[in-house]
């Protein structure tokens, strides 16, 4: 029988005592969520998780627009992460339905239904599977309105996906694909940080007027809780936001990695009296170039973080462009702490993201330099 | 059930010894013993992660086994489990996979969708694009002139992935000694089938390559249906495509609850066929 709980010795798969550190150490997360302050801005708010404030979006999102249509792999029942509970009893068959499993064809016909002129809702089930349907997205959609001469557009399209390290992901439930879609100009690609965030930031998504992928935390479907209004209410895309003021280095970041780097301002504060401006890009593309420098000329160092591998990640591209505009200002290279250039691993997860520990060595050797 | 594209099907007899009775049972009852303990094991948090379970359908890996070389290639999806085992991945290399370890077959680095052996190509994680690469193989087999096939398999979810569809055409246009095996055990995750597909005769999916429909609960089906299509893919006359109808026990993955019923299970029916025929020892 396996002994459990912690000790120094425990009884290891084969039956035989172990040493075994205090406590499963590879099941804490790796960040801790903090939400914003409750606002009562946008009238009544409620407490509600990742995916209840994405139900939330959805559900205003189906009241108001009659065209409005969610489809994807079993988001009939709910969806895998629950996103889309009870909206197909409240909307019907009609507009809440599932497909069969083929991404290619999801986004094909989501593309379709868009040109048409109806609000195409598409969820592909975790974004490690949204490759098929990436030709759609880069040939199709993102060109629609630019060969057609305006003539066409699929602009009322949102690809929806869940997103990034869940610590079990492993290699296909764990990728944060958004430098490949960076890279293709005629679409958006934006990532909240919050419940708060994601519902602002969908429902401008699928108001906005051109395709646009929404990539879900998936880590924070549930740890994320915070107070979301019930009405609807928009969080303008491509303007990052700065959460926290200081002088000595900016941190930027998106999705779960904010609340990361949140973590080592405070560490950098206590421990090195180093005074650092944390921002939330949101918007990957397009992407707030003058809020990222304005925040580097002031601060002169520029700490970037990501979970996607480091080569060609976009950490690259702000980097690449805060030294044209910042060159002068500039104290110390620019550093980026992202994932390894390797498959995203399964047992080798907590070595693999760029947790505090790392992100605090850059900051440190950014101070020093 | 053949579809109308072949002139003659499998035999419906087959002839079972004693040795090949023990030697089918005791696999397969070796891995519905190692997928209900991989379940336990996972409910314990010792293996973590994404963890699909074969139990259920291991008359499908046994019979295919059964009836090809281990100089024969295979390719599946990623409930893998059972592959790995009759590939010749030892118990004790799965389980120290699934739970991360250096001594399992991968080094603990792919976890239970990612098991690889010799002639064994895995394990694959995205629903269907191991069966271009199955095509791939076939193309290498017949390269070499070894006399060599590959079997790529699939699941009913991915019978519906576009590739599935230009790799039929690639294996028929050029001959290729593939055969092709859909497993259908009824539900993609927790969709059944009717809300899938248009047309749940996966073996005709493939149109003008020849197919049978197999019951994949029944060792010796399986057997004889695979010698068949292996005898017909080694003589030069292309691709064939066999649906196994089977029946999982579990849910998709161990994140899904499911409980299923099925009154058949297969290795039961192997049990009782040997007993009844006298084969087990006084």
């Amino acid at each position: 029988m396996l002994a459990s709980g912690p000790g120094p010795l425990r009884a290891g798969v084969w039956g035989r005592l172990v040493p075994w550190a205090a406590g499963p150490r590879r099941h804490a997360a790796h960040f801790t969520f903090q939400p914003d302050a409750e606002s009562s801005a946008h009238g009544q708010t409620q407490k509600m998780n990742l995916f209840q404030s994405i139900t939330s979006a959805l559900d205003n999102t189906l009241s108001r627009d009659p065209t409005a249509v969610i489809f994807g792999e079993d988001v009939a029942f709910g969806g895998v992460f629950r996103c889309t509970v009870g909206l197909r009893d409240k909307y019907g068959k009609d507009r809440v339905f599932n497909t069969p499993l083929c991404e290619q064809g999801i986004v094909g016909f989501g593309i379709g239904v868009a040109v048409a002129g109806a609000t195409a809702i598409a969820e592909i089930q975790f974004a490690d599977y949204i490759f098929p349907a990436f030709d759609q997205i880069v040939n199709e959609a993102a060109k629609y309105r630019y060969r057609s001469g305006d003539l066409f557009n699929c602009g009322s399209l949102t690809i929806r996906a869940p997103w990034g390290c869940v610590g079990h992901g492993a290699l296909y439930h764990s990728q944060s694909p958004e430098a490949f879609f960076a890279h293709c100009p005629g679409i958006k690609v934006v990532i909240p940080r919050s419940p708060l965030q994601a519902k602002g930031l969908l429902l401008s998504c699928i108001e906005d007027k051109n395709p646009c992928i929404f990539f879900e935390p998936k880590i924070l479907y549930r740890a994320a809780v915070e107070q979301v209004p019930v009405e609807p209410y928009y969080i303008p895309l491509s303007q990052a936001e700065v959460l926290q003021e200081g002088s000595d280095v900016t941190l930027v970041a998106w999705g779960t990695q904010v609340h990361v780097i949140r973590e080592v301002a405070t560490m950098a504060q206590e421990k090195l009296g180093v005074s650092c401006e944390v921002i939330d890009l949101k918007t990957i593309l397009p992407w707030d170039t003058e809020a990222v420098c304005k925040s580097v000329v002031k601060t002169g160092r520029l700490l970037i973080s990501h979970e996607a591998p480091l080569t060609g990640g976009f950490a690259s591209e702000i980097s690449s462009t805060v030294q044209e505009e910042c060159f002068l200002n500039l104290e110390a290279p620019i550093s980026r702490v992202c994932g390894y250039d390797t498959p995203f691993p399964h047992i080798f997860e907590p070595f693999y993201i760029p947790d505090k520990w790392k992100c605090y060595d850059a900051l440190r050797k950014m101070i020093n330099y | 059930m053949r579809s109308p594209s072949l002139e003659e099907g499998p035999p419906v007899t087959a002839v079972l010894t004693r040795e090949e009775g023990l030697h089918y049972y005791r696999t397969m009852q070796t891995i519905r013993r190692m997928e209900l303990k991989s379940d336990q094991l996972y409910k314990q948090k010792i293996i973590r992660g994404f963890c699909h379970l074969y139990d259920g359908q291991e008359a499908c890996c046994v019979g295919l086994e059964a009836a090809i070389k281990p100089t024969d290639h295979l390719i599946t999806a990623y409930r893998a489990h059972g592959y790995a085992y009759t590939r010749g991945t030892s118990v004790r290399e799965i389980l120290a996979e699934l739970t991360g370890r250096k001594g399992g077959c991968a080094k603990g680095k792919g976890g239970s969708m990612h098991m690889y052996a010799q002639n064994f190509y895995g394990g694959n994680g995205i629903v269907g694009a191991q069966v271009p690469l199955g095509a791939g193989i076939a193309l290498a087999c017949k390269y070499f002139g070894k006399d060599e096939i590959c079997l790529t398999l699939y699941g009913d979810g991915a019978a519906n992935q576009g590739q599935i569809f230009e790799t039929y055409n690639m294996a028929a246009l050029w001959k290729l000694p593939c055969i092709f095996i859909c497993e259908n055990n009824r539900y993609g995750m927790g969709t059944s089938v009717e809300r899938a597909a248009a047309s749940t005769d996966y073996y005709k999916r493939g149109d003008y390559i020849p197919g049978i429909r197999v019951d994949g609960m029944d060792i010796l089906c399986v057997r004889e249906a695979t010698k068949f299509a292996a005898e017909h893919c080694r003589s030069g006359k292309g691709p064939m495509l066999m649906e196994l109808q089977t029946y999982r026990y579990h849910g998709h993955s161990m994140s899904d609850p499911g409980i299923r019923y099925s009154k058949k299970d297969c290795v039961n029916l192997l049990y009782w066929l040997i007993y009844i025929q006298g084969l087990l020892s006084g």
